[in-house]
């Protein structure tokens, strides 16, 4: 079973995708913001990672060039939760290296296809 | 896959009310002209948070409202606008008017329309007002985003060149996805190039060398192969290009072999995985309704407001607590199944165990009740700003122990005399900028607003360097108001103390900010109510200070048992300044006017407790036969005369008016360890009583 790791500072949304993914089927483990990411990151492998990018302590985009940096990770699907419809985060988050988004709002369905998409 | 997304309405509804608290004292924070980088970004993600989370569960107004808060931060926040005091007030003011919308759609009620829309256009108008085209901004990246597609003839379909940059497979993007994708939009035909692939030795097993000429046949929007080809944009050479419905796509069919067997090769491999996932789901998606309907139940429970937040370590504690506790009633029994008297030592060694564990106990159960101060504290900040600029003042509050923990009722109880003393620093106690500069004082005023315990007790002190309270004017307006005569005989103190009467107001001219003359004495009244009480200090042209006091919990009172007759009362210890004898040498009785004792040059007023409750056949009649109780309410001093002092004890406080009904000089009562009831005094509603009675009149003379 895929498992996936989803990173939000906003418990509503963790709650949202990690429910709507673990009725998919998948194993979620969620993180709070980039820096709780990273350490459950080194602890465990991921078939995926969401994460938002306005969080405190560590941001989406941080958080994507460490993940990116980390050997376990290097080809590892990493999506960014973005409002921002200007391209401006999404650049950033490439440069990054984020392997694509998913523009909010969204609903469970949406979130599904890109996720089964990416999983293959 | 359809999921009730109301289940996550409350939690989302927490965090924005907490988001909005986050952003409020941010603002409240923010120094116009500096820009504290992390202060602005902790607004811009409570928020963006905001926006985000109304957006995903359907809150479109919200999220409409929020979306221009947020452009507007989101320039300051990168130094494209000034933060100037206008805009931060256009912004504390629509965090208002996000909280009541929020508000109303949480308990389903109705939004203020019309207040929405102004606060809109009072943000629009600072958007667009200066710098920053943010706003048009977006609707030209929307507009850059819709592809310009106009072929006047339909394509049949699509050919894409598709060379992926060595470094793709870096970016988790997987060309095998995109090629999956593409197939599912339509009939499509795929050549690979493996022109590119170096010689083995110099060959790269993390770069991608292949690239694809594809051929999508079929009804398709351009939109949706530029969706697919989204997150690898930059990653890739990208060729699309309509095919016309003339000849053209035949000639591309014929050369279509080497492509499909070099991806082939891989397919297998990635569609191994699907089927287990499949099954997996199924199974998980039952038990994840379970887990709905459960977590449904919580919430509802949770929004029924009664609630509160309690810490984990204080319920672990609890925990540890009762896991003691049944230690020892175990040992106990233990004990007690064939008790013999040989074992007496160890029942009572188990007894004064037990005892220990209970104390332990209630104080954890108590702690749960405490709630920090800030919870109260945390309105101020806001409340400040917003006066000052109404009033033309400069002020800046501080605040200290807002981690002092105190009751929850007494949280809930505070707010509003605080509010109203804090107020009153603002009007009446701070001067105008212009008469502080004259006075040699800085121009900013400071109110400092602490929480500490001091003893048993929690203090609560309102402070401040304005002008002092005008013991003049208290004076003449007491005796036009008939409070006090014009002969009167009162030291500086008891004037200023004069406040706390009723119907008393200092202000010249009533204005909405400090009341109509309701003040003072309800918020004393007020404050009696939670058993504590409250001082006043003053030092004209200096400051004044308000200090209240309140006990440190409220469903449990250390006290001191005394005896009247066949009655035992209970005196709060906390009011108890000493008990002593009298002789006979220390009484002075001033003829009508009651009986004083003198304690240390101080002659303090003598309440007969059994005279005052109508008592028969008191055992102490006469003064120097019983005990006088000194005690302190509202600041005023008298000896309480009682028969006996019984002993200290901790009582658990039961509410008169729950039970019975209100009784003056009553605070409560409690049952005592052999099963009587024992009456709680109120002291400083016992000196008023007093007072009331005449008993008292002799303290203006002597005191």
């Amino acid at each position: 079973m895929a498992s996936i790791l989803a990173v939000d500072d906003s418990a509503s949304m963790r709650q949202m995708v990690s429910f709507t993914l673990k009725g998919a089927g998948f194993d979620v483990v969620e993180a709070v913001d980039g820096v709780d990411a990273l350490s459950k990151a080194k602890g465990q492998s991921f078939n995926l990672v969401i994460t938002d990018v306005n969080m405190p302590n560590m941001d989406g985009i941080s958080l994507i060039k460490e993940l990116r940096g980390l050997p376990a990770f290097k080809f590892t699907p990493l999506l960014m939760l973005t409002t921002e419809s200007g391209n401006d985060k999404k650049q950033q988050g490439k440069m990054a290296g984020a392997t694509g988004w998913i523009v909010k709002p969204f609903n469970p369905d949406q979130l599904l296809a890109t996720v089964k998409k990416v999983l293959g | 896959m359809s999921i009730d997304m109301a289940q996550f309405h409350q939690v989302f509804f927490e965090e924005s009310f907490e988001g909005l608290d986050i952003m409020e004292s941010g603002l409240l924070n923010m120094d116009p002209g500096t820009v504290d980088d992390e202060e602005i970004n902790s607004i811009f993600r409570a928020a963006h948070s905001i926006k985000g989370g109304s957006g995903t569960f359907g809150f479109n107004d919200i999220s409409g409202f929020t979306h221009i808060m947020e452009t507007l931060l989101d320039e300051m926040r990168d130094g494209r606008r000034p933060v100037t005091p206008e805009a931060v007030d256009v912004l504390l003011r629509s965090v208002d008017v996000l909280r009541d919308m929020l508000a109303a759609t949480s308990d389903d009620g109705e939004v203020d329309e019309e207040r929405v829309q102004e606060q809109k256009a009072e943000l629009e108008q600072i958007l667009n007002g200066k710098p920053g085209e943010v706003a048009t901004d977006v609707g030209a990246a929307d507009v850059a985003a819709q592809p310009v597609g106009g072929v006047e003839v339909r394509p049949i379909g699509w050919h894409i060149v598709f060379r992926p940059l060595s470094h793709m497979l870096r970016t988790g993007n997987d060309p095998l996805r995109i090629i999956r994708e593409l197939a599912e939009l339509g009939d499509l035909k795929s050549e690979g190039d493996i022109s590119a692939l170096p010689a083995l030795s110099s060959y790269e097993p993390e770069d991608s060398y292949l690239s694809w000429d594809l051929h999508l046949h079929g009804d398709v929007e351009k939109q949706a192969i530029d969706d697919i080809f989204d997150w690898v944009e930059d990653d890739c050479e990208l060729i699309i290009m309509p095919l016309l419905p003339e000849g053209e796509p035949e000639a591309v069919m014929v050369a279509a072999t080497a492509a499909p067997t070099a991806s082939e090769a891989e397919t297998p491999v990635v569609q191994a995985a699907p089927p287990p996932v499949e099954q997996r789901s199924k199974k998980d998606r039952r038990s994840s309704k379970d887990r709905r309907t459960k977590d449904r139940r919580q919430s509802v429970g949770s929004s029924g407001g009664g609630s509160i937040r309690v810490e984990i370590s204080k319920i672990d504690a609890l925990i540890n607590m009762v896991g003691e506790l049944v230690i020892t009633q175990s040992m106990l029994s233990m004990l007690g199944e064939d008790f013999e008297m040989d074992r007496l030592e160890r029942l009572n060694d188990g007894l004064a165990q037990l005892e220990r564990h209970t104390r332990e106990l209630q104080e954890s159960v108590m702690q749960v009740r405490m709630l920090p101060i800030s919870f109260t504290f945390s309105r101020f900040p806001r409340l400040v700003h917003d006066l000052s600029s109404k009033l033309g003042k400069k002020i800046e509050l501080k605040m200290t122990g807002e981690n002092t923990e105190v009751d929850k009722t007494v949280i809930e109880k505070i707010g509003d005399p605080l509010v109203h003393l804090v107020r009153n620093s603002l009007d009446h106690g701070i001067e105008m900028p212009e008469v502080r500069l004259a006075a040699g004082k800085p121009e900013t005023g400071t109110i400092n607003l602490s929480a500490s315990h001091k003893g048993g007790n929690i203090v609560i002190e309102i402070r401040d360097d304005g002008q002092g309270l005008n013991r003049d004017k208290i004076e003449e307006k007491a005796i036009e108001k008939e409070i006090i005569d014009e002969d009167h005989n009162l030291s500086d103190q008891q004037i200023y103390e004069l406040i706390f009467a009723a119907g008393f107001s200092t202000a010249d001219v009533v204005s909405d900010v400090s009341g109509r003359g309701v003040g003072m004495d309800v918020v004393r009244r007020n404050i009696n109510e939670l058993g504590g009480s409250i001082e006043i200090e003053s030092d004209p042209g200096k400051g004044s200070a308000i200090i209240i006091r309140l006990p440190l919990t409220l469903a449990i009172l250390d006290g001191q048992t005394v005896t009247v007759a066949d009655e035992t009362y209970i005196v709060p210890l906390v009011s108890i300044i000493e008990s002593i004898q009298v002789k006979a040498d220390q009484i002075n009785r001033v003829a009508g006017k009651g009986e004083t004792f003198k304690l240390r040059d101080e002659f303090l007023p003598i309440l007969r407790l059994h005279e005052l409750f109508g008592i028969e056949n008191p055992n102490a009649s006469s003064l120097e036969e019983g005990l006088l109780v000194v005690v302190e309410g509202d600041g005023r001093h008298c000896g309480l005369f009682v028969d006996d002092l019984l002993g200290q004890q901790q009582v658990v406080i039961k509410s008169l008016e729950a039970n019975y009904q209100r009784v003056d000089g009553i605070s409560g009562a409690t049952i005592l360890g052999d099963g009587s009831v024992a009456l709680i005094l109120d002291i400083p509603g016992l000196l008023r009583l007093a007072a009331e009675t005449g008993a008292d009149s002799a303290a203006k003379q002597t005191a």
